[in-house]
């Protein structure tokens, strides 16, 4: 787990020996353990390196054995193993332990065709300086981050933005259409980010420049055959899925340093360490303990701790727990978001980047973690919410369904206040929407749209008449209105909030912030491959939630949690914005932190000109009053902090100082 | 009624539209707050909250219906309704 970098041109560059080692020096976070660079006439590839596997051999960027081609690579192939064996039966002789090596030598063997061989997160340019070729490449969920900018006739990559901007030719200005998608969909839609100048690597896609041109093109998409898998038996397949997450497991606890597990309590992650607490076991006696991590909130609301705690106690695990404050999500965000790199509707990544820090001063580099279940096996309340909704739109009882919707969000209290007349008037679908094919989707888009209330005149009018929910749609796959309704929205979350929210501002963002990598074997691609596979039934029954995964979850996990409903994860929201930094106050008369204050400011607001300052001292107003309850409140202060810190980090204080060296906003936060 | 819903369309301007004046989001007297998008559920609690605080009246949770909470107009009905209820319960 890495950062890569790297610049390539069709004339030559006098700039390649001054940018790239800026550019990778801007990726320390990700990879402290060693910074290596390969430049040649008009290319340049960089690396900096968290060592994970073959610590002494695996330096980058990496030749082959006639140094035509040149690796660089973020991630982990996790049947490199098997790789291996295979290559070297047909006569491959290996200079390193490391997977770097397979992955170079499996495409100087299959070329493009060796993506689908690969199981792994991944992220990596290789150079083929014979044809001056280059080829980005990028893992089919997007657990690995990668983006790129076309400067003249040069094309720039790096595992993170900030890194681009360390070329000064890169502009960093916003680009409202992505302003307009986040406050629609909670992130840009891909290829967009942010600025407007740079362009993500969507997930499962390649990228190949040659001559200056750039061709990209998908290589991999999440398919849903629910046909396949119809009549299988119960039983059958849940001995199937409890293997392919054996195997997936066993495969991504393949490291020369030791691997950990986060624990948020619930089902996922409790079958994840169970797994793996099992393998620690068939290693023998003498094995450490399995190292578990997870995070605490002082509000019950949050908290999960006496769940894991069962969990702890069930498996033997050597566990450690952080607790974390409001105030600690306040103190931190700043950094959160010089990480995310992107506008945040939730502070929910901010506990995440604690996580990770509180993991790394632990000594460990390697986590798994419980991510992706939801979206494969059908967890998700959005799932439940739109066969409610559509029931909703049928006769029936009203007050059932109310009793419905009331369990559905037991962490709402303002739900359970309410009427079914009331209830009925929020949930009912109309026909319009039944027939739409993001049906299951629209109330959370038409719910964050709201926001854009708070738009200045300037960046409003620079959206007028687009329509970022039209432009989702418009990329479905082309049999999308045949597929069954809980495959449609499952579409949604894997390739919308999965890659754009949950895998990178609260995925590897977090973590990589600290060194930290994680590992999903829920994502793998065997696992994906029968989930989407699988019949509703074995998904979700009435409004019971993960059929299948809770069954295997029963023989690994105490009946405390594989009985458990889901509980989404959620932290302490915006109101901890306010009051909550010095010593803690009761009322609303506490300091705020200084740097809410300074970036929510009307003058503030008016200079950097996206958002309207009246409306936004409105919401701060209500905030200060104790009187913001609600979660488009809650979306809306966090959204519009995050955007002014982005334009604080990235634009406003992003530059060099007197002696040369870059600073960043984030420095600049801490030197006032 | 008038007073109130000068009241209500002021309290619905600052707490929901956060102070706009524009006309983009203009609403009558008549109009459902909820099509509108205006007030969602939590909303209805902000406004439950306000009617409590401004008008002393204690919503019970079955008059949190769209009879009496979904227009400005049926939320005046519904304070002077309250309201007269309640001198009527003091007078007696």
């Amino acid at each position: 787990m890495c950062g890569i970098a790297g610049i390539v041109c069709q004339d030559r560059d006098d700039r390649i020996p001054i940018s790239l080692p800026r550019m990778i020096s801007m990726l320390h976070h990700r990879g402290p353990d060693a910074r290596r660079m390969h430049v040649e006439p008009a290319a340049g590839l960089a690396h900096a390196r968290l060592s994970v596997i073959d610590l002494r051999g695996g330096d980058q960027p990496l030749a082959n054995d006639d140094r035509t081609l040149w690796i660089t690579f973020n991630g982990e192939i996790f049947n490199y193993v098997e790789l291996r064996e295979y290559l070297e039966r047909g006569g491959h002789r290996f200079r390193t332990q490391s997977d770097t090596e397979v992955l170079l030598r499996l495409y100087e063997e299959r070329g493009r065709r060796a993506l689908a061989d690969l199981n792994g997160d991944w992220a990596f340019a290789i150079w083929n300086s014979r044809s001056r070729t280059l080829l980005l490449s990028r893992d089919r969920m997007g657990v690995r981050p990668l983006y790129y900018t076309i400067v003249g006739r040069t094309l720039l990559f790096a595992s993170e933005i900030k890194a681009l901007f360390a070329d000064p030719r890169v502009s960093r200005e916003i680009d409202p259409e992505s302003v307009d998608d986040i406050f629609t969909v909670w992130s840009p839609l891909a290829p967009r980010t942010i600025f407007g100048s740079v362009r993500e690597l969507p997930p499962g896609h390649s990228l190949t420049w040659h001559e200056g041109h750039v061709t990209v093109s998908r290589d991999w998409r999440p398919g849903f055959v629910r046909k396949s898998h119809e009549q299988l038996p119960d039983r059958d397949a849940e001995e199937q899925l409890r293997a392919h997450l054996t195997h997936a497991t066993r495969i991504r606890l393949r490291a020369d340093v030791p691997v950990g597990a986060y624990l948020s309590g619930g089902l996922d992650s409790s079958i994840v360490a169970a797994l793996a607490a099992g393998e620690r076991g068939r290693a023998g006696n003498g094995a450490p303990p399995l190292q578990t991590f997870s995070l605490g909130f002082d509000a019950a609301e949050f908290d999960e701790r006496s769940y894991q705690r069962h969990v702890v106690a069930a498996l033997g695990t050597e566990h450690h727990e952080l607790q974390c404050t409001p105030a600690d999500i306040v103190r931190v965000f700043p950094q959160v978001v010089w990480h995310a790199e992107a506008p945040l509707l939730r502070t929910a990544p901010a506990p995440l980047y604690l996580l990770a820090q509180f993991v790394r001063e632990r000594g460990h580099k390697v986590v798994l973690t419980g991510e992706g279940a939801d979206e494969v096996f059908g967890g998700y309340n959005i799932f439940k919410e739109a066969k409610l909704r559509r029931m909703w739109s049928e006769r029936g009882r009203a007050s059932r369904r109310a009793a419905l919707v009331k369990r559905l969000y037991p962490h709402l209290p303002h739900l359970q206040r309410q009427s079914a007349a009331l209830l009925q008037s929020f949930f009912h679908a109309a026909p319009d929407d039944l027939a739409h094919p993001c049906f299951s989707h629209l109330p959370r888009w038409s719910l964050t749209s709201r926001l854009k209330m708070f738009f200045s005149d300037d960046l409003r009018a620079s959206v007028d008449g687009r329509d970022a929910v039209a432009e989702v749609v418009a990329r479905l796959p082309a049999d999308f209105a045949s597929w069954d309704q809980l495959g449609r929205a499952q579409h949604l979350e894997i390739t919308q909030l999965l890659p754009g929210y949950l895998l990178s501002s609260q995925g590897d963002r977090m973590a990589m912030a600290h060194g930290v990598e994680t590992r999903f074997p829920y994502l793998d691609p065997d696992v994906v491959a029968f989930g989407t596979s699988l019949p509703d039934r074995l998904l979700m029954r009435g409004m019971r939630e993960k059929v299948l995964l809770r069954r295997v979850g029963r023989t690994l996990t105490p009946p405390s949690v594989w009985k458990r409903t889901k509980q989404p994860y959620r932290a302490p929201g915006a109101d901890a914005f306010f009051n909550t930094v010095g010593p803690a106050k009761a009322g609303h008369d506490g300091d705020d932190a200084d740097y809410v204050n300074d970036l929510l400011s009307p003058s503030q607001i008016r200079r950097d000109g996206l958002f309207n300052p009246d409306a936004v001292s409105h919401l701060v107003r209500k905030f200060r009053e104790g009187k913001a309850i609600g979660v488009k409140d809650d979306m809306a202060l966090v959204g519009i902090l995050s955007t002014q810190l982005v334009i604080h980090h990235f634009i406003n204080h992003f530059g060099t100082d007197t002696h040369g060296a870059l600073y960043t906003g984030s420095e600049a936060l801490h030197r006032r | 009624m008038e007073p109130y819903t000068q009241d209500l369309r002021h309290f619905i301007v600052d707490n929901f539209l956060f102070g706009d004046q524009s006309g983009r989001f203009a609403f009558s007297d008549t109009d459902s707050l909820q099509e509108l998008g205006i007030v969602d559920s939590t909303g209805v609690l902000e406004l439950v909250c306000h009617l409590q605080e401004r008008y002393g009246i204690a919503v019970a949770d079955e008059e949190l219906v769209p009879d009496n909470l979904d227009s400005v107009d049926q939320i005046a009905r519904f304070i002077e309704r309250k309201r007269r209820d309640a001198k009527l319960v003091r007078a007696s």
